[in-house]
């Protein structure tokens, strides 16, 4: 089957300084995916390359096809169709991404004019659906509210029904629930998932959290500076976590239970962009560190059907895995 | 120093702001902390976790005396408070000490780190000028960092070696207490745990109590002896965190604990309707009541206190102390 997305080899440097160095992935229709890592690992500039949404300092290379549509270098008209129309995105603050001097219902209903040329009482009809679809109560009524009158857990429901308003095909939804609160975020996870299976929408999920990831998306892409060093359907991700970034991410979760013990903390912090590591970007802070690791930049190698890991210690489907103790 | 015995004791601490709606509104009283008592045994760690708004960052500066407390009273090491900004309050300070969530906010740009470390020193008069930079050198070899990095600046640091640096000068007065604001939610996971570790060493170094503010269950569980749940300007469950953690007493607790996010999670998860409540537009009764699936009308109308279960756990829900069975939530009641 076709994705409906497909990256290959995209990167990103600012000012020669690389961001991205060579991003390799797929999102098929309706999928969830997630994307996983630290700050500065490269996985909003991911898809704010993909959408040409980057400063033009930003120089970008490689390619971004969305159903046999080449993005990269795609002329603006093309992009402003794509962009809000088959490929929406909602940021981690909500606050911020709405217009605090205009009425929600306004904003929704300029994003219907744009992408769906509805006006009118047709429009506010839809903005009320869509308001309803996202579950803000009384909806009729809040059409006419500011922003600021509305919590950052509703706010943030009423980008998801502006991103929804174009009837997008994938939903790129970078750290939407880090600015909330826990019970608040929850809600946030529930309607994303009951909106996907609604409308067979595909998602992109970016989060910082493996434990967010792990409940709304199928398939996970694990980032190190600038690269995906491991890929694979959650539940193996967890089970058999195979690149050493994963299983100190996975370690560095305190438990829910079991008895107390000291986290298996990753030494170090992430290399500036302009220090990168000659060869793996995570070999400074990996405790299997050897000379070949420096040597080269390992490329992904699959484990399995669908398990790919970017360590040289991961030889294809010839020796079982050791686990870590996590 | 003696081992064991309560260091840190705050009874009925209130605290009331005024806050104006809109230009020319009324100024309407937001009662941020509403009644708050704990106890904090010496070496010890107690986790104060809540979503936004709880008021556990305006108790951990009410304990501090950093905010004076409309009613209540504080004692630290046996003795009452003195009264903030006094000569008495401020020597008692050098041993509380606060660390923030933002280390870039907390550290001075224009002054190396090793400058920063040495001033609460140089402040309090602690020890003989001469030995000053060798103890800011153990200080900041005691938190994990070279001393050559004291020369730095926090802009040439990481997030992480930031808030190492700030650790180093919180402790730096020798203090008895640490209040830890969200000490490691501005950090990445990875550094996080380093954070964590690193607070759990040095409590075993120096036997520091510390007041662990957070909003992460699996944070506070990792480093906290005891813990307190708040909702709203109160506590609303206190006790061990395995306790708290595997069987939350208060519906507040049980859908907090179930909105923790990980992998493998059994179970469906309790995602509780409505916003969390505005501190200003207090509900009556219990103020989750609104928000609670087992709400009964006695729940509406009367605040259940903080009591002890048989099992030690306290508890503030009149449905957890058998007083009142199991209702089906109770809407609140708009104030026509």
């Amino acid at each position: 089957m076709m994705p409906l997305v497909r990256l290959t080899g995209l990167s990103v440097a600012f000012d020669g300084a690389p961001a991205l160095r060579g991003i390799d992935l797929s999102v098929a229709k309706g999928e969830a995916v997630g994307l996983v890592g630290e700050s500065g690992c490269g996985k909003s500039v991911t898809w704010l390359a993909a959408l040409g949404l980057l400063p033009p300092k930003a120089r970008i290379t490689g390619s971004v096809m969305l159903d046999g549509q080449e993005l990269i270098g795609a002329p603006a008209p093309v992009l402003e169709r794509v962009r809000g129309g088959r490929i929406a995105m909602i940021f981690q603050d909500p606050s911020s991404s709405l217009n605090p001097v205009h009425r929600i219902g306004k904003q929704i209903m300029e994003a219907l004019g744009l992408h769906r040329g509805m006006t009118g009482s047709n429009a506010r009809a839809e903005a009320k659906r869509l308001l309803d679809l996202v579950g803000i109560p009384d909806a009729a009524r809040r059409l006419d509210a500011y922003p600021h009158e509305l919590s950052g857990g509703q706010n943030q429901r009423v980008m998801i029904a502006i991103a929804l308003a174009g009837q997008p095909e994938l939903l790129v939804a970078d750290e939407p629930t880090t600015a909330l609160d826990v019970t608040i975020q929850a809600q946030i996870l529930e309607l994303l998932q009951s909106i996907r299976r609604q409308m067979g929408m595909a998602l992109v999920l970016i989060s910082h959290d493996l434990g967010v990831i792990a409940e709304a998306c199928e398939r996970v892409a694990v980032m190190y500076a600038g690269r995906i060093v491991e890929e694979a359907p959650v539940a193996q991700l967890f089970d058999a976590a195979a690149h050493p970034y994963t299983q100190g991410l996975i370690g560095a979760l305190p438990p829910m239970d079991g008895p107390r013990r000291r986290l298996a903390a990753i030494p170090g912090g992430v290399p500036e962009p302009w220090a990168m590591p000659p060869g793996c970007g995570f070999a400074p802070r990996c405790q299997f560190r050897s000379a070949p690791c420096d040597a080269a930049i390992p490329g992904l190698m699959g484990l399995s059907d669908q398990h790919r890991a970017a360590c040289i210690r991961v030889a294809p489907a010839a020796m079982p895995l050791e686990r870590i103790p996590a | 120093m003696k081992a064991g015995g309560a260091l840190l004791e705050a009874e009925g601490l209130v605290r009331r702001y005024a806050m104006r709606r809109g230009l020319l509104g009324r100024a309407v009283e937001v009662r941020a902390v509403d009644g708050v008592s704990l106890k904090l045994e010496r070496g010890r760690t107690l986790g104060l976790v809540g979503e936004s708004g709880c008021g556990k960052s305006t108790t951990g500066r009410l304990v501090l005396g950093m905010e004076t407390p409309d009613a209540g009273r504080v004692s630290f090491d046996g003795a009452v408070m003195p009264q903030p900004g006094s000569a008495a309050w401020r020597a008692m300070r050098a041993r509380m000490q606060m660390v923030f969530q933002d280390p870039l906010g907390a550290l001075d740009r224009r002054l190396p780190i090793a400058t920063q470390v040495g001033e609460p020193i140089e402040i309090h008069g602690i020890g003989a000028r001469s030995e000053r930079a060798a103890r800011v050198e153990t200080l900041l070899r005691a938190v994990g960092l070279r001393p050559d990095q004291g020369a730095r600046y926090p802009h040439e640091l990481s997030g992480g070696q930031r808030q190492r640096a700030v650790l180093a000068r919180a402790l730096a007065t020798d203090p008895a207490l640490l209040v830890c604001d969200e000490p490691i939610s501005a950090l990445d996971v990875s550094i996080q745990a380093q954070v964590m570790n690193l607070l759990v060493d040095l409590q075993e170094q120096f036997g520091t109590a510390m007041l662990f503010v957070s909003h992460d269950l699996r944070a506070v569980r990792q480093v906290s002896h005891r813990v307190a749940v708040m909702y709203l300007g109160r506590i609303v469950e206190e006790g061990e965190p395995d306790g708290v953690l595997h069987e939350p007493a208060h519906p507040y607790s049980r859908a907090l604990v179930s909105a923790i996010p990980h992998p493998g999670r059994a179970g469906q998860r309790i995602v509780l309707q409505g916003d969390p409540p505005n501190p200003a537009d207090r509900p009556s009764g219990c103020a989750f009541h609104p928000r609670c699936p087992v709400a009964t009308s006695l729940c509406a109308r009367e605040t259940p206190a903080l009591k002890a279960r048989p099992d030690g756990r306290l508890v503030a829900c009149h449905v957890a102390h058998g007083e009142v069975s199991a209702g089906q939530g109770h809407a609140r009641q708009e104030a026509a």
